[in-house]
């Protein structure tokens, strides 16, 4: 436990995270049609801006919400395999509900960041995260389990590691682009966006202003990219080349793939982002139960009976 | 022997928070209260080495606190919850049934003669299951896929299009 060298990668999870999530922010903005140095800019004024305070609120449990979301991101990029020497920075027989579970809390920080400043705009706003989280979470833990059904684990690395040439985003491209949805929808971003709609003048964020927004904003984005990095292992083979390239056409250190296969899944994310509008609630929660669990749980069937047999 | 204490220490957050869900007078206050309490109990688990069961608790309970919140939402007098309110009704009634409830149970625990571990344990994730359903599994899986499958159906049967009703 205290040998540096498996410690070093906890240390280092953090910073990380809020670098690649920054980085991600700026690819966001430019593709957005924004400038690419919005999101220094912004994060620079936030947190010069003092915060702000609304009649009869409730910052306690506004802050320990906001506090909550980019812990819960760094929680659950702990147990991916980011393919380092000695693997996840906690390797976790059981990574892939422990990923679910840290996710799951971001729901709750949405829902009393929203439920905090007692104001209107800011409560319907946290209240849209509850229909979104209703709606994306049983494909995606559908999506989640398939792989981990073909592997036989519920370890991300044993899953990664099961993908011998054939990746699972081949095999059950169901389950691939079900994840991929699921990943904007749990960071509410991009067609998800509703709980901090522009109809409802931002939403849950509408209220808070400095560090509070900032937690929110960043915390959405280290979310984002932390579940974009757990589509790698479970469904493009982890630090492995490309099985296409032939044996060992393309060496190269695992981390190095798994950034470049990270960098994909980003930028299919913000092109979803570029072509999507933002959907409303009602209408993704129907489509959510009526369409997406069937296909999920058919994707999820049609994988347990070859593995099966 | 640390084990021990920081079960104690944990069992201790978990009722501390536990009463704090009926002292709150928020409803945003309580359903975090519940979830903390919950979580220091999934922490327990966790502690003991049952690492699936500690982490789905989490994972249920976060979501089912969500749930409940929707819940709220439809049943109670003030939709919202902003206004200050309280989770307890019918004070004395209340306290004597939960009184009696938490005696039974902590004397069953007293009580039962505690079986003695066969052997070195194997996953416990899968004994937990196995001993739950024994030869049930086959019925319980078939039936969860049911309930879906009927939710699924009420839902693509009720649902109705556009915004307006």
């Amino acid at each position: 436990m205290a040998d540096p060298a498996t410690l070093l990668p906890l240390l280092l999870l953090a910073p990380a995270l809020v670098l690649a999530a920054g980085l991600a922010a700026v690819a966001g903005a430019v593709t957005a049609g924004d400038r690419p140095t919005a999101p220094v800019v912004e994060t620079l004024r936030l947190l010069a801006k003092q915060r702000r305070r609304t009649p009869a609120d409730d910052p306690l449990l506004a802050r320990i919400g906001l506090a909550v979301l980019p812990v819960a991101a760094v929680l659950a990029l702990a147990v991916v395999p980011l393919g380092l020497p000695r693997g996840a920075p906690v390797g976790l027989d059981v990574g892939i509900v422990w990923f679910n579970a840290m996710e799951v809390l971001a729901w709750f920080a949405v829902w009393t960041a929203g439920w905090g400043p007692n104001a209107v705009t800011a409560l319907v706003g946290g209240y849209r995260m509850l229909p979104l989280g209703l709606a994306y979470e049983l494909p995606h833990m559908l999506a989640l389990i398939t792989p981990a059904i073909a592997a036989g684990s519920l370890d991300p690395a044993t899953v990664a590691g099961a993908q011998h040439g054939l990746w699972y985003a081949v095999w059950m491209p169901v389950a691939f682009v079900l994840y991929l949805v699921s990943t904007a929808a749990m960071a509410f971003w991009g067609p998800f966006a509703a709980p901090l709609g522009r109809d409802l003048a931002g939403g849950a964020a509408a209220e808070h202003a400095g560090l509070d927004r900032l937690l929110l904003r960043a915390g959405r984005w280290m979310l984002l990219v932390a579940a974009a990095a757990m589509a790698v292992p479970l469904f493009l083979g982890g630090g492995a080349p490309p099985p296409i390239t032939g044996p060992d056409a393309f060496g190269g250190p695992a981390w190095a793939w798994v950034v470049v296969k990270l960098l994909v899944v980003l930028a299919v994310l913000l092109g979803l982002r570029r072509v999507m509008p933002v959907l409303r609630m009602e209408r993704f929660v129907t489509l959510a139960w009526v369409v997406l669990i069937p296909l999920a749980v058919a994707q999820a069937l049609v994988v347990t009976v070859v593995v099966l047999l | 022997m640390t084990l021990l204490v920081l079960a104690a220490a944990l069992g201790v957050v978990a009722v501390v928070t536990g009463i704090g869900v009926f002292v709150a007078d928020s409803m945003a206050r309580a359903t975090f209260l519940l979830l903390a309490s919950f979580v220091a109990v999934a922490v327990v688990l966790l502690a003991f080495g049952l690492a699936y069961l500690g982490i789905v608790v989490v994972l249920m309970m976060t979501i089912e606190m969500m749930i409940m919140v929707v819940f709220m939402v439809m049943l109670m007098m003030n939709p919202a919850g902003l206004e200050p309110m309280t989770m307890v009704h019918n004070r004395w009634g209340a306290r004597l049934i939960a009184l009696a409830v938490f005696a039974v149970l902590a004397a069953g625990a007293l009580v039962v003669p505690w079986p003695v571990r066969p052997g070195p344990p194997g996953d416990p994730t899968t004994a937990l299951g196995a001993d739950l359903m024994g030869p049930q599994m086959l019925t319980m899986t078939v039936l969860g896929l049911a309930i879906l499958a009927t939710i699924v159906g009420t839902v693509a049967v009720s649902a109705t299009r556009g915004s307006r009703r």
